[in-house]
């Protein structure tokens, strides 16, 4: 294992001591337990929107804390969901009166973490809401697997219910804009090679000089398929066309009944895309693919949208949902109505994403 | 006979040593089909355990569960914190104020953090989880008491039954957890967290039948 750290065991600390140091305008780090939130928390009269996970995936979460996108941000250690006390410290820390929404991408863990941390805040009296984010089309089934895992719609989620909640909406507002967004994203990702957790020091998994995963997991979960390595063209249609063409999707997920205190199951569909769909389109390095091997992607992606009556109206090129320094790439395509424009196109100012401010 | 507070303090200092011991063993089996940090989060979670038990180990065994699952949920993370400190919160509020537990104790014990961690996690047997280890143990356990079995011979039984529960989730397809991902490709494989649980309630085993 070559990386740039100190003990396996600081890796995560150290880093955050270093994001603190880099942006002491934007955001400050507690520790212990361990969260970033913004330099001028709590923001009174606004909802408060807080995501969290592994650590590994960075510039998300914590790189997206600040003006006009998240209040604050709890890292795991690498790879593992964050616990319950650092969710409810930060949800304490910037909740300005108006509720906080918890922003979580289904994996197992992460889910039962944050559920957790929603009860705490709801017998502290904070208003609270967990909207999942479950947009990977790799798994194509919901019900002997644990769902869809939340990939890259949670990047735009956050971004756009940021924005919202800046310009004011409610918790429920927010809420329901957050379940919008994940019902109108999909992704799929893919990896030309494994990365290396520091606290286990060997590659996730094994994949030959000659192999690819496609729909692999940000945490290097096993995907649709392994195979033999394809051009870029190539790959990208396989990505494209596996969410464009993608089905409607139902699964019953929990939320939280904030008049009764207690977890009702919901059941969600989302619709497939269809000609003339306006999209925002992400394409995003898994962590060590370099920008130029992104915008050969993109070009195809342009292409394969255009064929398929998808206009592209905003895009993201870089890397902004990662799997440490794993080779590959993600699609994020989200269906885009002039709500979700509108809090895209506000301003923002955070470590990773920054503009109109 | 009766299992006192003092051999449920030493059952938490033993269950610290075997997970550290275990550390990379659980680790191995989660790196087949999850996500390789089982053996990791569980030897940091009772690290934090046995930093806590100090401070608890003077009050009723009631406190000093509910003490070793607050621990675990703020420190152990992914799926295993929320569901082993679910088991120990619950476990410890079914035996609230207690000094010592009965057979009769340990049913109620066993059966409320079997239950919690089945609200939880919403698995059940046959997932391919913990709950495939735990449940085969409480049966067993409450069969052997409620037949006049002392402790140590009901604990015999549900340490058997939880092994027999951790080696049949080899063949089981995995539904639940990152496991569930791997659809065909999880068959074959131990599931860790159902092995972590007969290390825990072995563990259990051992300590009761040790010298006072």
């Amino acid at each position: 294992m070559k990386k740039l750290i100190n003990k396996p065991e600081n890796f995560v600390r150290e880093s955050l001591e270093g994001m603190a140091y880099a942006h002491p305008d934007l955001l400050k780090i507690h520790l212990d337990p361990n969260f970033v939130y913004r330099a001028d928390a709590p923001v009174q009269g606004k909802v408060a929107v807080i995501s969290g996970g592994g650590s590994g995936h960075e510039p998300m979460h914590g790189g997206f804390v600040g003006k006009g996108m998240l209040d604050a941000a709890c890292p795991g250690e690498v790879f593992t969901s964050p616990t319950p006390d650092q969710m409810f410290e930060a949800a304490k820390a910037v909740h300005g009166g108006a509720g906080v929404l918890f922003i979580v991408k289904n994996y197992t863990g992460d889910v039962m973490n944050f559920e957790m941390a929603a009860e705490l805040a709801h017998a502290e009296g904070i208003p609270v809401q967990n909207i999942l984010i479950d947009d990977d089309v790799a798994v194509k089934d919901s019900l002997y697997t644990a769902g869809r895992r939340g990939t890259g719609t949670t990047v735009l989620a956050e971004k756009i219910c940021g924005a919202a909640a800046e310009a004011g909406y409610d918790l429920k507002q927010v809420a329901d804009l957050c379940r919008r967004v994940n019902l109108n994203g999909r992704c799929m990702g893919m990896a030309l090679t494994s990365c290396t957790v520091p606290a286990k020091g060997t590659p996730t998994f094994d994949l030959g000089d000659d192999e690819m995963e496609i729909g692999i997991g940000i945490h290097g979960e096993p995907g649709r398929e392994r195979m033999k390595i394809k051009s870029a063209d190539e790959i990208t249609e396989m990505l494209a066309l596996a969410i464009i063409e993608d089905p409607a999707y139902t699964r019953t997920v929990r939320e939280w009944d904030m008049e009764k205190g207690e977890w009702v199951e919901v059941e969600l569909t989302d619709e497939p895309f269809k000609e003339g769909d306006r999209v925002i389109a992400m394409v995003n390095s898994m962590g060590g693919t370099p920008v130029s091997e992104l915008y050969v992607v993109y070009r195809k992606l342009h292409e394969i949208c255009e064929k398929k009556g998808l206009t592209i109206v905003r895009n993201l090129v870089g890397a902004y949902i990662t799997s440490l320094e794993m080779q590959g790439v993600s699609i994020t395509l989200l269906r885009a109505d002039d709500e979700m424009l509108r809090f895209w196109d506000a301003p923002v100012h955070t470590p990773a994403l920054r503009w109109g401010m | 006979m009766i299992v006192t507070k003092d051999q449920i303090v030493r059952w938490l200092r033993r269950v610290a040593d075997v997970l550290e011991e275990n550390k990379e063993y659980l680790t191995k089996l989660d790196a087949a089909i999850g996500d390789a940090d089982h053996g990791i989060n569980m030897d940091r979670g009772f690290k934090r355990v046995l930093g806590q038990l100090p401070k608890v180990e003077d009050k009723d065994i009631g406190s000093i569960l509910k003490t070793t699952g607050m621990a675990l949920i703020s420190s152990v993370g992914g799926a295993g914190g929320p569901l082993y400190g679910t088991l120990f919160m619950r476990a410890g509020m079914a035996v609230d104020g207690k000094q010592e537990l009965t057979p009769e104790d340990l049913v109620t014990l066993l059966r409320a953090a079997v239950d919690g961690v089945i609200q939880r996690g919403k698995a059940e047997v046959g997932d391919k989880t913990m709950v495939d280890a735990l449940v085969p143990a409480l049966q067993a356990f409450q069969k052997a008491v409620e037949a006049g079995e002392s402790v140590d011979i009901a604990l015999e039984r549900a340490v058997a039954a939880a092994e027999e529960g951790m080696k049949a989730t080899i063949p089981m397809l995995a539904k639940k957890g990152r496991a569930s991902y791997l659809g065909e490709r999880s068959i074959g494989h131990q599931d860790p967290g159902a092995t972590s649980s007969y290390l825990i309630l072995k563990a259990l085993l051992d300590t009761v039948r040790e010298a006072p």
